[in-house]
């Protein structure tokens, strides 16, 4: 049998949800028995090269470009996964959302007390940066995202758990305790 | 400022469980309640800071800022909509010069939204400075403004003469029309004060519980606990000092019964909650009143006085040893959930209107820790008939399982919005042939916490056991967008008054709201409607009845109304988060100066 490949991204995400994976310890040799990495910070593969089986997506969309790798892999994985708080929810970058953009980049780079250097009082506006989103979504908002995994970030064995359940096709029961995001 | 805080604490003899009370009184003194004053409650009650911004922070009324010399609370609720609030929002923010939510420049008008004042049947209607004007229209509106600028004060700002009964009292004064339709047993003028209390005193308390329960009353705050059992478990619960409240915080969208019967039946009122204190023992009477009936304050605190000056209140009521029973007013300051039976004691207490735990129940531990008796207006009227004429006589009004009367408050599209006094086991059919509703297209029962019924279900009979009702008719005619125009507006508002101690009562209310939008954008799928069924059942782990009904509006119309979530959503596709790039970067290219995105320039 062909095996499963499986993509990963971290979107508005700290790469917490990324460092459990690699948390389910020496499992990752059994894992990447079962499966291959195709486009992934772990392969550092940047465009799809191929149908992806799997997709796991960190994070939530602050910016236009999270919008498009997102899209990007909703088109090339026949299934999504929301993998922790932030991807969810918005997680704690949506602590922005109450505020006004314009207030944010102003607090960023103009107001706030570590800002020294910004003589010239420059809000970042370059062409090759991604464009700021007027509020953190999650990345169900976006696109269809088929499952949730919670936690933040959502434990190593959960991480496991899930992936062996959609390889083999079972259904997994997610503990109450899992459901943690602090 | 000091002096007159000061004066205001010695009022209330620096009770912290009066900071209702005196904070209100701070506001009528200054304005609204500074920081300093804060600082000043806190240290003369020897409470702290926080405790004081608790309260103050979360009765809507109250101001910590400036909120304009005359301040102008519209309401939002669904009637006034259609009535026209629209153009007299317009009219409004023309005329003053600033937005909703904000004040004039010259810190003269404040313009804010408010939830239902309890004026459905005379709507647009607003409270300035605590003065109700009804009926309004751009016209007026203008007039308002005009004369408020010119310097009038706002009570001569009223159309004189409009309102009618003890409306138009010395003590009232107000524009505000009764509109009593239909006259039963409660709402019968021919009644006499003092003739129950002069019946139970050959009684005992006991007697007057078995007369109670006998009747099968129910509480007709909408829970519909029957009032005699109640009467009973506080009776027999232990405690030296016991609590009669009555709560009149009416605050259920459409409702506006208990506005008519303190207005014009106050004196029946207090001899229910007598008549409670002597069944049960309780020595002290809390009249809870809704903020939004301040204009009744004068008249309720005259009749008050009165009523003790004829020894129907105060000790040794009718010359019976041991009869002693008093009661004080409280009013609250603008929280829909104060009318939770619970939250309602802790705004009494002087805190924030959060429910409690139940249980244990307010007869065993409520006001102040003590055995405490809850009942609507409409219960404790009633029970002083029932005392008059017997239990036998009020179970021959109604049905077996909903003996008596109902006092209905009906509103909407129909000719004679008001209140009717019907007995149990009238259909809607019935009441829509009363009121003059000629093309109805669905009737909201029970307010927003209620159901939303259409043509099909109008043979269906208002009791316990089909429609169960706190008396709320809102009739919503043909030409009206039931999901747009009502189900929308009944969601706000669950939103805007859940306390937010619950999870799924202070997020789900929110994820609902954008759910619906989302349909009425043109951007629901199917799996939108699914959703939202499915997640239903999560409401009900929510602490009180708010979280726990605050999704019926959506809930039962989609189950009795799909189509017009049908109608709406894509059949094009399976998903459609709604979501648009183009417009959620608008806002930082905008503030970085760079070109907004279009469809050409969006390379992937
Ligand atoms: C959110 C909420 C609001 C309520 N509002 C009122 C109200 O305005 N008036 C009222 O009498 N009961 C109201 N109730 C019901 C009270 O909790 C309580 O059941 C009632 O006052 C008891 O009196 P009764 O037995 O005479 O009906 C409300 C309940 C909830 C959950
Ligand atoms: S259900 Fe809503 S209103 Fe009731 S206690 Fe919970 S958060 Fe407050």
């Amino acid at each position: 049998m062909r095996k499963p490949v499986i993509a990963t991204a971290s979107l508005a995400g700290c790469f917490g949800c990324h460092m459990s994976i690699l948390d389910i310890d020496e499992k990752i040799l059994d894992l990447i028995e079962l499966v291959d990495f195709h486009k992934s910070p772990i392969t550092d593969i940047k465009k799809f090269g191929r149908k992806c089986d799997i997709g796991l997506i960190e994070g939530g969309c602050c910016n236009s470009e999270n919008v498009h790798v997102l899209r990007d892999f909703r088109k090339n994985c026949k299934i999504l996964v929301s993998v922790g708080e932030c991807a969810v929810m918005g997680g704690l970058p949506a602590l922005r959302n109450g505020i006004p953009v314009a207030e944010c980049l102003e607090e960023a780079y103009l107001n706030g007390p570590t800002v020294h250097e910004n003589t010239e009082r420059i809000l970042p506006n370059d062409d090759e940066l991604p464009m700021i989103l007027d509020k953190v979504y999650p990345c169900h908002e976006i696109v269809k995202i088929d499952y949730f995994l919670p936690g933040c970030p959502p434990r190593a064995e959960l991480i496991w758990e899930a992936l062996i359940g959609l390889i083999q096709g079972k259904e997994i029961k997610i503990p109450y305790e899992a459901f943690k995001y602090d | 400022m000091k002096a007159s805080v000061q004066k205001v604490l010695d009022r209330y003899k620096s009770d912290p469980t009066r900071l209702m009370d005196i904070l209100i009184d701070t506001q009528s003194e200054v304005g609204y309640v500074p920081d300093a004053a804060v600082a000043q409650i806190a240290r003369s009650l020897g409470i702290s800071r926080v405790d004081v911004e608790q309260t103050l922070s979360f009765y809507h009324f109250f101001n910590r800022k400036p909120a304009g010399e005359f301040q102008v609370y519209l309401n939002n609720s669904v009637v006034a909509e259609m009535y026209g609030r629209r153009k007299v929002t317009e009219a409004f923010e023309e005329a003053a010069g600033c937005r909703f939510g904000q004040v004039s420049d010259d810190g003269l008008i404040g313009l804010y939204d408010t939830s239902c004042i309890g004026m459905n049947d005379q709507e647009p209607a607003a409270l300035i400075n605590n003065v109700v004007f009804t009926r309004l229209t751009p016209f007026r509106v203008r007039e308002i403004i005009r004369d408020i600028k010119a310097g009038k004060k706002v009570e001569d700002l009223v159309v004189e003469g409009a309102g009618d009964g003890e409306n138009a009292g010395k003590l009232v004064r107000s524009m505000v029309q009764n509109n009593i339709r239909k006259i039963g047993p409660v709402l019968d003028p021919e009644y006499i004060p003092g003739e129950a209390l002069k019946k139970i005193t050959r009684l005992t308390p006991e007697q007057v519980i078995q007369e109670i329960k006998l009747s099968n009353i129910r509480g007709r705050g909408g829970a519909g606990f029957p009032t005699g059992l109640k009467w009973e478990f506080c009776r027999k619960a232990q405690g030296i000092q016991k609590y009669i409240l009555c709560n009149a915080d009416e605050g259920e969208p459409g409702t506006f019964k208990d506005r008519v019967i303190l207005t014009e039946l106050p004196r029946l009122l207090f001899e229910g909650m007598a008549v409670a204190g002597y069944a049960v023992g309780a020595t002290e009477g809390i009249l809870y009143v809704r903020y939004e009936y301040r204009y009744l304050q004068r008249h309720l605190e005259n009749v008050l006085a009165e009523t003790r000056k004829k020894k129907l209140l105060g000790k040794k009521i009718m010359g019976k040893e041991g009869f002693d029973f008093d009661i004080r007013i409280q009013f609250g300051a603008g929280a829909y959930i104060c009318g939770e039976e619970s939250a309602l004691i802790e705004s009494a207490e002087g805190k924030r209107g959060e429910p409690r735990d139940r249980p244990p129940f307010p007869v065993e531990s409520g006001y102040l820790g003590c055995p405490t008796v809850v009942n609507n207006v409409e219960t404790l009227c009633s029970a002083v008939k029932i005392i008059l004429n017997g239990g036998e006589w009020y179970k021959s009004f109604g049905t077996k399982d909903s003996t008596g009367t109902k006092v209905l408050s009906v509103s909407g599209d129909c000719k004679y919005p008001g209140i009717y006094e019907v007995e149990w086991g009238f259909s809607v059919n019935d009441i829509l042939d009363m009121t003059g509703a000629d093309e109805p297209q669905a009737v909201q029962v029970g307010g927003p916490s209620g159901t939303l019924i259409g043509p099909d279900e109008f043979d269906r009979i208002l009791c316990y056991s089909d429609l169960a009702t706190g008396g709320s008719l809102i009739i919503i005619g043909k030409q009206r967008d039931l999901l747009k125009d009502v189900v929308m507006n009944f969601t706000d508002f669950f939103v805007e008054e859940s306390c937010g101690s619950c999870v799924p009562c202070r997020s789900m209310t929110v994820l609902f709201r954008q759910k619906l939008q989302k349909i009425l954008d043109g951007h629901g799928v199917k799996q939108d409607i699914e959703d939202m069924i499915a997640w239903g059942p999560t409401m009900k782990i929510n602490r009180c009845g708010l979280g726990q009904t605050a999704v019926n509006p959506i809930l039962s119309s989609i189950k009795n109304f799909r189509h017009l979530y049908e109608d709406r959503i894509r059949k094009d596709r399976s998903f459609d988060g709604g979501f648009d790039l183009q417009a959620a970067v608008a806002e930082s290219c905008w503030a970085v100066h760079r070109k907004p995105l279009t469809e050409e320039n969006d390379h992937e």
